[in-house]
C-alpha cells in the first residue's frame, strides 16, 4: 500500500512537473504543456498519414467527385447547424438551414448536389459549443484534442452533442460508418491543404499562431449576430458587431 | 473691374479649384480605397494567366505594386511588438519593420495564390465623418458554396491618405495573432533574435518563390 502511494505521488509530481516546465505565460492557456504535446502529436499524425492521404485525394480524385463528397457530408452537417441556430433563437438561419437540407436532400440526390447555395441560401455553420457560448457559457481554457485539434473546455464538453447530432453516426453497418468518417476527414483536410501550407510558411511558432488565431475566431463566432448591410439595406442597422469608430485596443478581441 | 483684377480673380479661383481637386484625390474614403484595391487585385489575379498558373513572383509583384503603398507597416510592427517596441533602438525598429513587411508580403501573396473566382462583398462603412480610425468590413463569397469568409480592415487617416494597419481574416486580427509569436521570440533572443528569425524566414520564402513553388517547412 505504501509503495503504491509513493509511486502515485511520484507520478503526480512528474506529471505536474511536465506541465510546469513551460512557464504558463498566457492566462487563456494554463494547460500549455499538455496542449503543445497534443499539438505536436496531431502534427506528426498529420504529416505521416492525413496530409499525404489528403494530397493524393486532392490530386487524383476528379473535382466533381470531391465537390460531391463535400456536399454530401456538408448537407448532413447542415441538419445539426439548423438545430443549433434554432436553439440559439436565430429563426432566420434556422429556417434557412432546414430549407437548405430539404432542397438539397430531395432535389440534390441526398445532398450530393448543393442546389441551395446556388439558389442563394448560404450555409451558416453552427455547433453546440457555439450555442452554449451564445447562451452565456464561458469558453474556459484552450484545449488541444487528439485528432480534433483546437478547442476549449466548453467546446470539448459540447463535442459529444455534435457527434450524436451528426446522423452519420447512426449509419449501419459500422463498416460503412467508419469508411464514411474517414472519407469525410480526408475531404475536409484536402480543403484545408493550401491554408495549412500558408500557416507553415508564415507562422514563427505554429502552436502559438494557431492558438491565438483560433481563440480570436472562436470568440468572434460567439458574438451577437449582425448580418445586416450585405445587401446594402440601410434600413435595418442594429448596433455593429464590432465598434467601427473606436480607438482599437492592440489586444483586438 | 479692370483686366488685372479679372486676371487675379481667375488665378485665385483656378488655384482654389486645383487645391480642392488635389485635396479630394487625397481624401479617398477608406471603404472606397479598400474596395478599389480589392477589385484591382482580384481582377488581376483572376485574369492573369501566370498568376492562375501559380507564378509566385508575379503575385509578389502584384502585391508590391497594388497593395503595399496603402499599408502602414511601421504601425503594424510597433503594435505587434507591443511593449518591446519602445525598448528597441531606431535602427532595430527600422530593421524589424522591414523584415515584418516582407513576411506580410509573403503572407498576403500566399493567400492571393488561392484565389480562383471568389467575389467580395462590402458593408456600408459605419463611421463618423471626423473619425481618424475606422474598420472596413467585407466578406469573400466562395463559389463552392461554403460559408462566406470574413475579411475586415482597420485603417487610420494619415496626412497622405488612409492606410491599412491591421487585417482580420475569419475573425482573427493579424497583429494580435503575431503578437504572441513576437513576444516569445523576443524573450528567447531579444529584438535582434526576432529580426534574425524573420530574416531567415524571409530568405527561405524568397528562395521558395524564386523556384516557383511554395517553400516546404
Amino acid at each position: 500500500m505504501k509503495r503504491a502511494v509513493r509511486l502515485g505521488v511520484v507520478a503526480i509530481a512528474l506529471a505536474l512537473g511536465g506541465c510546469a516546465s513551460t512557464a504558463a505565460n498566457d492566462p487563456r492557456d494554463p494547460f500549455e504543456g499538455f496542449n503543445r504535446a497534443m499539438f505536436t502529436f496531431n502534427d506528426k499524425l498529420d504529416q505521416v498519414a492525413l496530409k499525404p492521404a489528403a494530397t493524393v485525394y486532392k490530386d487524383v480524385t476528379p473535382s466533381f467527385v470531391q465537390t460531391g463528397v463535400g456536399n454530401f457530408f456538408g448537407n448532413i452537417g447542415d441538419i445539426w447547424s439548423a438545430v443549433n441556430h434554432l436553439l440559439q433563437g436565430n429563426l432566420e438561419y434556422g429556417v434557412t438551414g432546414v430549407m437548405r437540407v430539404a432542397v438539397n436532400t430531395v432535389l440534390g440526390f441526398a445532398g450530393v448536389l448543393d442546389i441551395s447555395s446556388e439558389a442563394g441560401l448560404t450555409r451558416h455553420k453552427a455547433d453546440f459549443g457555439q450555442t452554449l457560448g451564445r447562451w452565456g457559457v464561458h469558453s474556459g481554457p484552450y484545449v488541444v484534442l487528439p485528432l480534433f485539434g483546437s478547442s476549449t473546455v466548453r467546446d470539448t464538453a459540447a463535442l459529444p452533442a455534435d457527434i450524436y447530432g451528426n446522423i452519420w453516426t447512426y449509419k449501419d453497418p459500422v463498416r460503412w460508418r467508419n469508411v464514411g468518417a474517414v472519407v469525410r476527414l480526408v475531404d475536409q483536410r484536402a480543403a484545408l491543404l493550401d491554408a495549412s501550407n500558408l500557416v507553415e510558411d508564415v507562422a514563427l511558432d505554429k502552436y502559438q499562431f494557431v492558438r491565438d488565431a483560433y481563440l480570436q475566431r472562436r470568440a468572434s463566432q460567439i458574438q451577437p449576430l449582425d448580418n445586416s448591410g450585405w445587401e446594402s439595406d440601410e434600413d435595418t442597422a442594429p448596433e455593429p458587431a464590432a465598434p467601427a469608430a473606436v480607438q482599437p485596443k492592440p489586444g483586438g478581441n | 473691374m479692370n483686366i488685372l483684377q479679372k486676371l487675379m480673380t481667375v488665378l485665385i479661383a483656378g488655384s482654389v479649384l486645383a487645391c480642392t481637386a488635389i485635396a479630394s484625390a487625397a481624401e479617398e474614403a477608406p471603404d472606397a480605397l479598400v474596395k478599389r484595391i480589392s477589385q484591382e487585385v482580384l481582377d488581376t489575379a483572376k485574369n492573369d494567366k501566370q498568376i492562375q498558373g501559380g507564378d509566385q513572383q508575379r503575385i509578389l509583384q502584384l502585391v508590391e505594386e497594388k497593395v503595399m503603398p496603402y499599408v502602414d507597416f511601421q504601425r503594424m510592427t510597433s503594435l505587434a511588438a507591443g511593449r518591446f517596441w519602445r525598448e528597441a533602438s531606431p535602427e532595430q525598429q527600422k530593421q524589424l519593420t522591414a523584415e515584418f513587411r516582407d513576411l506580410l508580403k509573403y503572407t498576403y501573396s500566399g493567400a492571393l495564390a488561392q484565389v480562383r473566382d471568389q467575389q467580395v462583398q462590402f458593408r456600408p462603412l459605419r463611421a463618423g465623418p471626423n473619425d481618424t480610425e475606422v474598420e472596413v468590413q467585407s466578406q469573400v463569397l466562395q463559389p463552392r458554396g461554403g460559408e462566406p469568409i470574413q475579411l475586415n480592415y482597420r485603417l487610420e487617416k494619415l496626412p497622405g491618405g488612409w492606410k491599412i494597419y491591421d487585417v482580420n481574416v475569419l475573425g482573427a486580427w493579424l497583429v494580435q495573432t503575431y503578437k504572441g509569436n513576437f513576444a516569445s521570440e523576443i524573450s528567447k533572443g531579444g529584438i535582434d533574435g526576432l529580426i534574425k528569425t524573420l530574416a531567415e524566414r524571409n530568405k527561405r520564402l524568397a528562395t521558395g518563390a524564386a523556384k516557383g513553388v511554395k517553400a516546404a517547412s
